[in-house]
This record gives C-alpha cells, sequence and structure tokens, in this order.
C-alpha cells in the first residue's frame, strides 16, 4: 500500500527529472547550464558571526572530486557572479555585489546599483565603482581579505549540500519504498567552487516589513544569484 | 603652482580609476607621465605599463564587456523540483518580476502532479499559494534576527549552511497539512552536513 502510494506520487514524474532533483539544490538543474562554468550549484544568505553583517555564498561547478578535479577546477573570466539585492519588494534588484575573475585574484564589486547596458534586464556590465579583490585560494592557501569593514573568499571548499542521493536511487529502482533513518549524505566528500562575502548591514538599505507572513515584522529583503556570460 | 597641483590630482585620480600602481613624478609637470596617459614615457617598457611604477605588461585589468544571464537561484532546488523539462532553460533566463506569470501554473501544475493528494502544506499553504510564493524564486532575507530556511521557529528569513532545505521542501510537498502524510518522503535522514562549518569566515569547510 505505502510503496504503491509512493509510486504514484513519483509516478508524475519522469525519472529523468527525478534524478536531477535527486541530485542538487540547483546543480546540473538545467540543460543548458549543466556542467559549464556558469552553473550554479547553490546560493546561501545568513546573518555573519557579526550579527552586523551579512554573508552571500554563491557556489558555482558542482560535483568536484577531491584531487585533481578539484585542484584543476578554475572560475571562468567571462562569467560574473552577480548578487542581486531588491530592498522594496519589488522584485527588481536595487543593489548587487558583482564578482568576477582576472588573473589570480577575484574582484568584487558593490553593493552598488545595478549596472544595465540596454533595456534588456538580463544584460549587465561590470559597475564602474570601487573594486575590491583576493587572491583566488588553493586547498592549501587559503586567501582571505577585508577591506571597508567587507570581507572576501574565492576557491574550492568543501560542498556544504546534503542529501541522501543513493537512497533515492534505490527507491527509484524499487528495491526501497523510503528514505532510511538515518539516511547516507551522497555529497560527503564533494567539493565545489566558492565565492564568500561578508558585508555590513550597514551597506544594503531598505527591506521591508509584511513580506514574509512567518515573519510579517522583520524587515525582508529578497536576494538571489545570477551567472552571466560575456557576450 | 595651481597647474602643478591639478595635474597632480589628475594623475591620482587617472591612477586610482584603472587600478594600477603608479607613482606620481613630482618632478615632472611638463609632461603627464602616468601609467594611464597612452604613452610609453618614464620608464614604461610599453605603453603605460612595465618598469618599476606601473603594473607589468600584459596585465591590464580589462572589465569592460556585457554579461548576459544564463544561471540563476533563490531558493534551493526550485528550478529543479519544479521545472520541467521545456521550461527549466526559460526559467533561468527569467528575470523575478516574470517569473510568476511565467511558471506559478507549472509549478501548481508540477506540484499536483509530485502529490495528487495535496492539500495544504504545514503553513496552511494551498496549491495556489505554495507555488505563487515558489515561483517568484528569490530568497527572502531578514534584515534582523536569527536567518534561516527553517530552524522549528523561525521560517524562511535566509539560509544557513546547516539549513536541511532537502527535508523542509519534502515535508512542504509531501508532508500534508501537518506534516504527517507520507512519512517515508518527508525526511532523508541526512539532517547535517558531513563536516562541521565554521562559526567564522568563510564559513564553508575546507576542500577534500
Amino acid at each position: 500500500m505505502k510503496k504503491s502510494k509512493f509510486f504514484a506520487i513519483i509516478g508524475g514524474i519522469g525519472v529523468a527529472a527525478l534524478s536531477v532533483f535527486l541530485i542538487s539544490a540547483d546543480h546540473i538543474d538545467a540543460p543548458a547550464v549543466t556542467g559549464t562554468t556558469a552553473d550554479i550549484t547553490d546560493f546561501y544568505a545568513f546573518q555573519g558571526e557579526n550579527n552586523g553583517n551579512f554573508v552571500f555564498v554563491a557556489n558555482v561547478q558542482g560535483l568536484l572530486a577531491p584531487g585533481q578535479p578539484t585542484t584543476q577546477a578554475i572560475f571562468d573570466e567571462t562569467v560574473l557572479i552577480e548578487i542581486n539585492i531588491d530592498n522594496d519588494n519589488d522584485l527588481k534588484e536595487d543593489l548587487v555585489i558583482q564578482a568576477i575573475k582576472r588573473g589570480d585574484s577575484m574582484y568584487f564589486i558593490g553593493p552598488t546599483g545595478p549596472a544595465t547596458p540596454g533595456s534588456d534586464p538580463l544584460e549587465s556590465t561590470i559597475a564602474t565603482s570601487a573594486k575590491r579583490s583576493v587572491k583566488i585560494s588553493t586547498k592549501d592557501d587559503v586567501q582571505i581579505a577585508e577591506k571597508d569593514g567587507m570581507k572576501f573568499f574565492a576557491g574550492p571548499r568543501e560542498d556544504p549540500f546534503f542529501f541522501d542521493f543513493n537512497q533515492y536511487n534505490a527507491v527509484l529502482a524499487g528495491t526501497a519504498s523510503s528514505f532510511n533513518n538515518p539516511g547516507v549524505d551522497t555529497f560527503a566528500g564533494t567539493n565545489v567552487l566558492s565565492i564568500v562575502v561578508e558585508v555590513p548591514k550597514s551597506m544594503i538599505p531598505g527591506g521591508v516589513v509584511g513580506v514574509n507572513p512567518f515573519a510579517p515584522n522583520t524587515p525582508i529583503y529578497n536576494v538571489w544569484v545570477e551567472a552571466k556570460r560575456k557576450i | 603652482m595651481k597647474t602643478l597641483k591639478y595635474i597632480t590630482l589628475f594623475a591620482a585620480i587617472s591612477t586610482s580609476l584603472l587600478l594600477v600602481q603608479c607613482k606620481d613624478d613630482d618632478d615632472n609637470v611638463i609632461t603627464q607621465e602616468t601609467c594611464t596617459d597612452g604613452i610609453m614615457n618614464g620608464e614604461e617598457t610599453e605603453v603605460d605599463c612595465g618598469g618599476p611604477d606601473c603594473a607589468p605588461c600584459g596585465q591590464v585589468i580589462d572589465f569592460s564587456g556585457t554579461y548576459r544571464q544564463e544561471d540563476q537561484m533563490g531558493r534551493p532546488g526550485i528550478n529543479t523540483v519544479f521545472g520541467t523539462t521545456g521550461f527549466k532553460d526559460a526559467f533561468n533566463v527569467t528575470v523575478p518580476t516574470a517569473m510568476q506569470a511565467a511558471f506559478q501554473t507549472k509549478f501548481q501544475d508540477k506540484l499536483l502532479a509530485l502529490n495528487a493528494d495535496y492539500t495544504t502544506n504545514a503553513l496552511g499553504q494551498d496549491a495556489a499559494t505554495f507555488t505563487t510564493v515558489l515561483s517568484n524564486d528569490v530568497l527572502w532575507l531578514g534584515k534582523t534576527g536569527i536567518t534561516t530556511y527553517f530552524n522549528g521557529t523561525e521560517i524562511l528569513t535566509g539560509r544557513a549552511l546547516s539549513d536541511d532545505v532537502i527535508d523542509v521542501s519534502l515535508l512542504l510537498v509531501f508532508g500534508g497539512p501537518d506534516g504527517s502524510e507520507n512519512p517515508g518522503l518527508t525526511s532523508d535522514g541526512v539532517p547535517t552536513n558531513d563536516v562541521a562549518f565554521s562559526s567564522s569566515f568563510p564559513y564553508l569547510a575546507g576542500p577534500f
């Protein structure tokens, strides 16, 4: 009964689509970006160790095995990572933090107003405001830059995502009817390329109450990340 | 004197704009001998580069050009769970202001395909309300207080590294109004990462 119900549930989606769901938060989420240097795997936004700061994490190029796949993975100089912040709940970015590799460093621009060359909202230029940078880290050479109250990191990290992928596969294969407790983190031991930036909240004005029905009195920003390739 | 000050100021501004270290030569006010004057002068080895004062040649940093969106992400797993073959790529190149109109109905169809018995979820959202929130794929971030996808108390005020976003998603899709439906599908049994996170910048653990 339980098993048939489960299959009734998963029967609504194709195996291929489900297996992608199984893999990740956003890793290889769609055909056009899968496996490219513009494939965002995850995005995090949270209050920093100093609760006057926000931390934004953008991960790209997931599922890197330890060793050579990780040491040889590099950020792409033609891919701009753009963290978008909407501070008045109109779903349009009011501020962006841009990150792009040049040479041995990751350059960060912003928080600053969005730089859109024309009327197409999908296109950006790199803003001309102050640029700050950090040397890109390796496994053994961890570089953190601090400037103007901000902190910067770019380089390989352990993939913070966790999920029991194999058990889901077992369910799909019909050899299991549910998850296990405890399950097994299939992502244990894989790496990603991470961009981490910590920003004083004072650099990000605004925020609107009444957006989140579960926290109606908390001023809320809408935040998201985009990967954009030079055309 | 005024001219000298002007030239010095100009040189300083030009230099800072291009992010190249170049010492302004106060002894020479006749030529604007800087790393940004478009002339090979001073001790430069090529135009505006090389020598003791300017950046090495071949390393002028170019930030020009236009960049076009290929991928985007707000909340975890939205496109992977609710995207369907045929519009996953389109979703990634749709700006948030256009998402609800383009995708809410598709998300609702997908939700009901995943869980035909869906009525409401543990947040009290019916299928239309739930997929309206999700189709606007932005992550809410609280300006004050605890930031978490869900920690048992706070709901959707950010996303911390340790948040079990998979279980939250499974619970909301499969768990029904009180979270008790489909118990085998509402948690993957992996509540934490395999490696501990740091409480300090950059927070993520070092690579394997």
